[in-house]
């Protein structure tokens, strides 16, 4: 087989911090950078589940305990790259270049238009794997154009059983498509383990069946994930074609806000898992490298916490949805019938 | 002019647009070097290269799926389902992701995609290669359904699919396909998406069909008016989503009387919605009440009883006699 079945898990920090690979070519500017993205998503996350619970916000999807993994996979990312995910993915979004506007307006029921353009991400949606093709084609669309750009598919463990990860992958691996999937394997598909969505060892493996190499990555070591998309990316860029990546991490929350893990998995799972924690194994690299000091910490903390607040500040401030606006969406022009439906609605709301 | 079957018509456009448009693309299963199973591709991948028309491997959900990045990238695919049964093989990606891009993404995104398959009985296929699935997507917001009735228009809504901005899905009947030729101008031009036409006037009652059973209609139309029955208008669709109800609206109006005829089964399908069109805007115009000329609501009927079970014009000529009953 031209790819090989790999069995290597991509390390470059053990969980205690010992440094065993080769550390990405990154400042120490670049490194905060990093860092401070990590903590944003978690302060983002917690902070969306609390407005959940205070009915502020619809239901919604922790990404705790996946900084590493959603962070390393966007970051390498040049702007007119293309990246497409799902909902566990929305801190890869930030980090691409998504107002977190767009994402909390998502969550709250907003119609979503304020993806930006220059972003390069398809919205969020919600049907397992459904992105992955679609992902494919912009990369067969980018290398008929002839552009130098990528295209980068991310989904979780669950989403690998579905027919449209597979049909993707043999579609990227025919077409030699400048395409990268990431898959998230954080262990669970809701209440599913990832051991009853394939007897297969690894998912990576089937890169190597579709004919690109497939890379097993901690996907809580930031920099491993850094370094093997970095790799995966630039291989695509150079013409070189797909390549699958399962980065192996952990749901430390719930499945969203609507679920309740105790009811299937041990709370010993999360013991275990808290040591590997991304940001705390981050972290205490910062610190060592003296990158990093507890004052540029607290401080970096508030100024994230503040930037969450002022963006909850904004988007409450918000008008409510003009129910018009979903008429508008569905057709470039208003269809006769869903001119005469707006007119009738507006009628009945007295909003002639 | 030339003489096309509405294959040659179809090819002609293709040719066309790949000519003039370099963002248009074509690709399913079977188009490249075999031109497709029924040749509607035929010479384009030897004329314009394996870059723009080439086969896929066998997914429909992935053919679907990487046209709606093609397209949202800018591009214009055309996509080609080899029956319009295996749709359903892509059916989400249809329903929930080419329709839904632009609302998904508060119109950032579009996508301007065109699938073709063809369908249609009478002509003896196998399980799902004849289904009529518009009454599928027709309860679908955010694509365009159309389906003709001969080569000419077959290649204007072609042209007017591919110039559109959304997700066109272009029904082309097997039985059409080289059952009759027709003067097709060689150059460019569009039959507009979202509007039907009267094929045939008259004053008595309306006949509403499409595709093939247009055909069928105007023949019931002949024997009525040639035994002085009845003069019987015949509006064909064309376009099934957005449906023309002016011109429905108009014609029923005028006659008082109304029949609709599909090939496809009748329950929640296009003639339903036909008739609450009529509902809406007839009601104090009727004499009668609409009669509805369909398959039953059974699989597609088999080969050895389509004949007898997917409307004829005798069953057409039936039931505007019942509409005619005093
Ligand atoms: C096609 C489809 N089937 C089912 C669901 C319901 N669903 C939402 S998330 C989920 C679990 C997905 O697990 P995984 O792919 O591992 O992603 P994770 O939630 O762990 O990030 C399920 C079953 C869905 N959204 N789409
Ligand atoms: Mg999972």
């Amino acid at each position: 087989m031209p790819f090989p079945l790999t069995e290597t898990m991509h390390q470059v920090m053990t969980p205690e911090g010992k440094i065993i690979g080769e550390v990405p070519l990154l400042s120490a500017e670049q490194l905060v950078k990093l860092y401070r993205w990590m903590v944003l998503g978690r302060a983002f996350s917690d902070r969306m589940v609390a407005l959940q619970r205070q009915g502020r916000m619809g239901t919604f999807s922790a990404l705790n305990g996946q900084e590493a993994t959603s962070v390393g996979l966007a970051a390498p990312l040049q702007q007119k790259d293309w990246l497409a995910g799902s909902y566990r993915e929305i801190l890869s979004y930030l980090v691409k270049g998504v107002p977190m506007q767009a994402i909390m307006k998502l969550y709250r029921g907003y119609v979503s238009d304020d993806y930006s353009a220059e972003a390069h991400c398809l919205p969020i949606q919600i049907v397992l794997a459904t992105q992955l093709p679609h992902m494919v084609g912009i990369a067969m669309a980018l290398k008929y154009d002839r552009q130098p750009q990528v295209a980068v598919g991310v989904c979780g463990d669950g989403a690998t059983s579905e027919g449209d990860f597979n049909e993707a992958l043999n579609f990227a691996g025919v077409f030699k498509a400048p395409v990268v999937f990431v898959v998230q394997n954080n262990g669970w598909a809701i209440s599913v383990p990832r051991s009853k969505q394939t007897a297969a060892q690894y998912i990576a493996h089937r890169g190597p069946a579709f004919g690109m190499p497939g890379y097993l990555v901690d996907g809580n070591d930031l920099f491993a994930v850094y370094k093997v998309v970095c790799d995966c990316v630039e291989r695509a860029r150079a013409g070189e074609g797909p390549a699958l990546i399962e980065a192996i991490t952990y749901r430390l929350g719930a499945h969203t806000t609507a679920d309740d893990p105790k009811r299937y998995r041990p709370a010993s799972d999360l013991t275990e898992w808290g040591k590997r924690d991304p940001i705390l194994r981050f972290r205490a690299f910062l610190f060592d490298q003296h990158i990093l000091s507890e004052k540029d910490n607290d401080v970096l903390h508030e100024e994230v916490t503040t930037e969450i607040e002022q963006a909850i500040n904004r988007l409450e401030a918000l008008p409510p949805q003009d129910c018009a606006q979903v008429y508008d969406l569905v057709y470039s022009e208003l269809t006769p019938q869903l001119k005469a439906q707006r007119a009738q609605i507006m009628r009945e709301l007295g909003r002639e | 002019m030339p003489r096309w079957t509405m294959i040659e018509a179809l090819n002609n456009a293709l040719a066309l647009e790949l000519e003039h448009d370099r963002r248009v693309l074509i690709f399913g299963e079977d188009v490249g070097k075999n031109g497709g199973v029924f040749r509607v591709t035929e010479g384009l991948q030897n004329r314009f290269g394996e870059e723009r028309v080439f086969d896929t491997p066998l997914a429909e959900s992935a053919i679907i799926g990487t046209a709606i990045g093609i397209a949202v990238y800018g591009l214009r695919p055309i996509a080609e389902i080899q029956f319009a049964g295996f749709s359903l093989l892509a059916f989400n990606q249809i329903v929930s992701q080419a329709a839904h891009m632009r609302s998904r993404s508060g119109g950032l995104y579009t996508v301007p995609l065109v699938i073709r398959a063809v369908f249609g009985g009478n002509v003896r296929s196998h399980e799902m290669h004849s289904d009529n699935i518009e009454g599928l997507f027709m309860h679908t917001p955010g694509i365009k359904i159309v389906i003709p009735s001969n080569p000419y228009d077959a290649k204007g809504l072609l042209h007017a699919a591919i110039a559109d901005p959304d997700p066109v899905l272009l029904l082309e009947h097997m039985r059409l396909y080289r059952s009759f030729r027709q003067e097709v101008p060689a150059e460019y031009y569009t039959v507009p998406i979202g509007k039907a036409v009267v094929v045939h006037e008259g004053s008595d009652v309306t006949v509403i069909a499409y595709g093939a059973m247009v055909a069928v209609a105007l023949e019931a139309a002949k024997q009525l008016e040639s035994s002085d029955e009845a003069s019987v208008e015949v509006v064909e669709l064309r376009t099934i989503a957005p449906m023309d109800e002016q011109t429905i609206a108009d014609s029923v109006n005028k006659t008082g009387r109304a029949v609709v005829v599909h090939e496809a089964a009748r329950t929640g399908g296009v003639g339903a919605e036909i008739v609450a069109v009529i509902n809406q805007h007839c009601l104090y115009a009727l004499l009668k009440p609409v009669e509805r000329v369909t398959s039953p609501d059974t699989p597609f009927p088999i080969p050895t009883v389509e004949d007898l079970l997917i409307p004829t014009p005798g069953r057409v000529v039936n039931a505007i006699r019942r509409t005619l009953e005093a």
